[in-house]
């Protein structure tokens, strides 16, 4: 009975200490506008292998969900509200991100390099 | 209009399965009509007062407050959903025996159908908000152009529903002892998606930092953006291109609840044998 209840409480542990690690220690940031339904910049540079966070502002009086399964983020940004996402570590290449909400107008893309 | 629809249609049946496998998992026990009534309509109201607050609570956290929202109400179904499915390895082979002897009615009001409950109403809580948000801005743009979309956007929540009460519908049809066992096993695999999903929250928040390179990449079977990816996301947790600490997450949550229920269940305990000794 308690070999039973030992290995999951020791994986419960392990995952709660590694879930309550430190706050990431984002090296760097870039700024994301959304106005008219349309990212700018469209194309955000960032570098491989490091965490960068991305402050999106929506400049629009409607609501837009800065999506993208690539960079494993969605969210949320309220109209005339503001947010901020952190990318994990890249590797190089070209993620696509879009607004969820207008994906004929907002689509843009992460470049790490 | 397509759009619309399309878009409503993807974060309705997301919540719709979630719901039809609760009403599956639940069929003839007293109550659960109200239960997920209930439910549901908490999930409604919370999504409007959600979408409401959208900026404010967007702006919490230093710009993360809806991701640590998110997690926290993954986290809280988890737990939900974990009960369950503990109590039910603890009673449900009674209730499936009791079940096969009345045709399929049983009344049990110690079932924790709280439980259930609101997890349906977190899982129309979170879609909910994004499809009010979605609407909202449809309605702020106004025009002719706005009540196509309109239209659309309720087209797309009776076509999710239609989708869930086919999946609850062939669920029933299911002899019920095997039906409970499958529910049961959905049931768990959601739990261990939800909690490897608040996780991704957390990342994206920037408060899990731990293991952060991808294990796979599955996208070439079964990509993200696909219909049947998205679905298999919401059922139990799916993801491309899962991170180690997500994939550890899912499986500390299976083995949690499986090691439990096991431990809880009548008459599953080994029974210690005599030793030869003792024997002779």
């Amino acid at each position: 009975m308690r070999a039973l209840f030992s290995l999951p409480l020791a994986a419960l542990l392990l995952t709660a200490s590694t879930t309550l690690s430190l706050a990431a220690d984002d090296g760097e940031s870039r700024d994301l506008v959304i106005k008219n339904h349309v990212f700018s910049p469209a194309e955000i540079t960032v570098p491989a292998g490091k965490r960068v966070a991305i402050h999106i502002k929506n400049m629009d009086t409607t609501a837009e969900e800065f999506d993208s399964s690539a960079l494993k983020v969605e969210k949320v940004i309220a109209g005339g509200g503001e947010g901020t996402v952190h990318l994990r570590p890249l590797a190089p290449g070209r993620y696509k991100f879009e607004g969820e909400y207008h994906e004929k107008t907002a689509q843009g893309v992460v470049i790490a390099q | 209009m397509l759009a619309a629809l399309l878009i409503v249609f993807r974060e309705v049946i997301e919540a719709g399965l979630i719901v039809g496998i609760v009403m599956a998992a639940t069929k003839g026990v007293a109550g659960r009509g109200r239960m997920v009534s209930l439910g549901i309509a908490a999930g409604v109201s919370g999504a409007c007062l959600l979408a409401a607050g959208a900026g404010r609570l967007g702006a919490l956290f230093a710009g993360s407050g809806q991701e640590v929202f998110q997690a926290a109400v993954l986290g809280i179904a988890t737990l939900m959903l974990a009960w369950h499915t503990i109590w039910m390895a603890s009673h449900g082979r009674a209730i499936a025996q009791e079940m096969r002897a009345l045709g399929g009615a049983v009344s049990d009001g110690r079932r924790p159908l709280t439980a259930l409950g609101i997890v349906v109403a977190i899982a129309v809580l979170r879609e909910g908000s994004e499809v009010v948000l979605f609407l909202y801005g449809i309605a702020l743009s106004g025009g002719a152009s706005g009540w196509g979309m309109v239209a659309g956007g309720a087209l797309g929540i009776a076509a999710g529903a239609l989708v869930a009460a086919m999946l609850y519908g062939g669920l029933i049809a299911i002899p019920v002892g095997r039906m409970l066992s499958l529910t049961g096993g959905l049931i768990t695999l959601m739990a261990a998606g939800m909690a490897a999903q608040a996780v991704a929250f957390l990342q994206q928040a920037g408060l899990a930092d731990a293991l952060s390179a991808p294990m796979w990449n599955s996208a070439f079977l079964l990509s993200d953006e696909s219909i049947a990816g998205r679905l298999a996301h919401s059922l139990v947790g799916y993801t491309a291109e899962p991170d180690g600490l997500q994939v550890l997450v899912y499986a500390a949550t299976l083995a949690v609840i499986w090691g439990l229920a096991r431990a809880v269940r009548p008459g599953a305990r080994p029974v210690p044998r005599p030793s030869p000794a003792a024997a002779e």
